[in-house]
């Protein structure tokens, strides 16, 4: 069943046409890989789908229902939720308080009910409570314990990634969108980074839809690989056939010398 | 060690019995004041009341969201011109404060929507030309006084069997600390969260499912409720109002206030409005310091225009600011922690 689809969506930016005539669709569970070389529009691609920029023409549908042009937030709250390529954290708040922010949607209570906070029998702290535990059981999937009350600017950067992805998860979504989950990780972080990824699917069923520019990353983790260049649809298919591609090795490396 | 079992202890009010036992003291003395202290002290303390007021409003906007208000004063001058139209009419004190806060709070959601697109110091310039305009509008016009200003009754406060100024004392620190349990209430749930999103990085608030249409504009709002409330004692304080009462200065003095308190806290706002006011008061009285006064009257008798040492307070809090923001980042609340932790691993 195709929980995400992407149809012939064209977005630019002045004379620049970052991504042009785009068509794919996202199996429910599968991960499903997005490459292609610098500037090709990858990161355009997720910032049209989540909302942060308006296609030029074009549709995106999630499950069935079509979200081109909603702001970001009706899409969070419609189930995707995403990562970014160098970091958007609430630095200055803790770990704790950025998985809470993930659970912001969730969170139930009004302005007035707000105003009983400090009773225990109040909905709002019940409220809080209930997403509390919701936050710590992120925690504790991602081994984040050491780090839960310090702010994230203070941690280390592979920890920061966890992090966002953890804020991410902390949304419960549908889809998850991981922009270059991979980059600015050392070999060993790389490598549990790839096994959360397969946990998160496995283990909690999310659909993921991953940016990647490290190979390895791409071909332990890939249900489906879609390739782009100049913003359009080079291949798309299975990680073999997609990295033997000869548009695709061209994309990177250039024409070959004659 | 102690440990926390249940994740209702992070939530309430007294995170331990000992803050509960210090801050029941310190209510007790609060208590006191008024049979310990000339009344002249009282009117001292209500002026802190009122700077803690707005100051715990602006510093849920400046601290907490990281906007921007060059204008707090233009709220402060609603509430106070509301309340004093209000009770000019006879409408009971509670009802004039709350619909005071309440105009002054749609106010700010209104100058909430150019903060929608506008930042830093665009953001400032408008939040600026807004507390400008509305001291000249009010100035202006004859339904507030014009220039004169309004008068404003005193309110009823017989019913205690206390003198005016013991009971308008309470009435300021009954309102203080409930204002002050708001304020910590809106940082800590989830709309304060909201906030320091916005703060930290508007692009991951809005992809988190934050609307930020909704929480900038709450943001002002809450703010404008605060510096409302805060406006509506003003004129019960100074038992007049007018416009130039509510200039620029007074708004960059409520930055002042915030920043030299701590950005984002509510002790920061509370400490910083408790010693803001007493530089306010008190620096005038530096030049009968022996020594260093006389070098001041030397320093602004032979560098400075005659009006320099009736401005030396001003000169003066300048220097305190640098020197706190200098050393201590996030200012009084910093000096605060450090005292606290100090005081929680002594004697080691």
């Amino acid at each position: 069943m195709e929980i995400l689809v992407v149809e012939n969506i064209v977005k630019g930016f002045g004379g620049v046409t970052a991504v042009q005539d785009l068509s794919f669709a996202v199996s429910k569970g599968e991960i499903y890989s997005i490459i292609g070389p610098n500037g090709a529009g990858k990161s355009t691609v997720f910032n049209c789908i989540n909302g942060l920029y308006r296609p030029d023409s074009g549709t995106i549908s999630f499950g069935g229902r079509d979200i081109t042009g909603l702001n970001p937030d009706k899409i969070a709250t419609a189930g995707i939720s995403r990562t970014f390529q160098n970091l958007e954290l609430f630095s200055r708040m803790t770990t704790l308080q950025n998985l809470l922010l993930g659970r912001h949607v969730s969170t139930t209570y009004s302005i007035w009910q707000m105003l009983t906070f400090n009773f225990r029998n109040s909905k709002a702290a019940k409220q809080e409570i209930l997403q509390r535990e919701k936050a710590e059981d992120v925690i504790e999937f991602l081994e984040l314990e050491p780090y839960r009350d310090r702010p994230v600017f203070s941690l280390p950067y592979g920890v920061q990634k966890l992090v966002e992805l953890g804020r991410a998860l902390a949304m419960e979504p549908d889809i998850l969108l991981l922009d270059e989950p991979a980059a600015g990780l050392n070999h060993e972080e790389r490598q549990d980074m790839i096994f959360w990824i397969q946990d998160i699917r496995n283990e909690l069923g999310i659909t993921i839809v991953v940016i990647e520019h490290n190979m390895q990353l791409v071909k332990d983790i890939s249900d489906r690989v879609l390739a782009i260049n100049f913003g359009q649809k080079l291949v798309e298919g299975s990680v073999e056939d997609v990295l033997r591609d000869q548009s695709v090795i061209r994309a990177y490396l250039g024409e070959p010398a004659l | 060690m102690r440990l926390k079992r249940v994740y209702f202890e992070d939530i309430r009010l007294f995170k331990t019995t000992a803050s509960l036992v210090w801050t029941l003291l310190f209510l007790l003395l609060l208590f006191l004041v008024p049979f310990i202290f000339k009344t002249y002290y009282l009117s001292v303390v209500n002026l802190m009341c009122l700077n803690v007021i707005v100051a715990l409003g602006l510093n849920i906007l400046v601290g907490n969201t990281g906007q921007i208000s060059l204008g707090h004063a233009g709220f402060v001058a609603i509430g106070a011109y509301t309340a004093a139209i209000l009770l000019q009419a006879g409408v009971p004190f509670v009802f004039t404060l709350i619909i005071a806060g309440l105009v002054s709070c749609l106010v700010g959601a209104f100058l909430g929507l150019p903060s929608l697109r506008l930042e830093g110091p665009y953001l400032a310039i408008v939040t600026l030309g807004f507390g400008l305009a509305v001291m000249v509008i009010i100035g202006r016009m004859e339904m507030f006084g014009g220039r004169m200003g309004l008068m404003i009754p005193r309110i009823d406060l017989n019913w205690s069997g206390l003198s005016y100024d013991r009971t308008l004392y309470y009435v300021f620190i009954i309102i203080t600390i409930l204002m002050t349990i708001l304020a910590h209430n809106i940082i800590h749930s989830k709309i304060g969260r909201a906030f320091q999103a916005i703060r930290d990085s508007d692009i991951a608030a809005s992809v988190t499912g934050i609307n930020l249409v909704h929480y900038k504009t709450l943001s002002f709002a809450v703010s404008a409720f605060f510096a409302g409330i805060g406006g509506a004692l003003w004129a019960l304080y100074l038992q007049f109002v007018t416009p130039g009462t509510f200039s620029l200065m007074m708004s960059v003095l409520f930055l002042a206030t915030v920043v030299l308190g701590g950005l984002g806290s509510v002790t920061g706002s509370v400490l910083g409005g408790i010693v803001m006011t007493l530089l306010n008061l008190q620096l005038e009285k530096v030049v009968t310091v022996p020594l260093f006064g006389d070098l001041i009257v030397f320093l602004s008798d032979t560098i400075m225009n005659p009006s320099g040492i009736a401005n030396i307070r001003w000169v003066l809090t300048g220097l305190i600011l640098i020197l706190i923001i200098l050393y201590e980042p996030h200012g009084l609340n910093g000096i605060w922690l450090r005292i606290k932790r100090y005081w929680n691993l002594w004697p080691f």
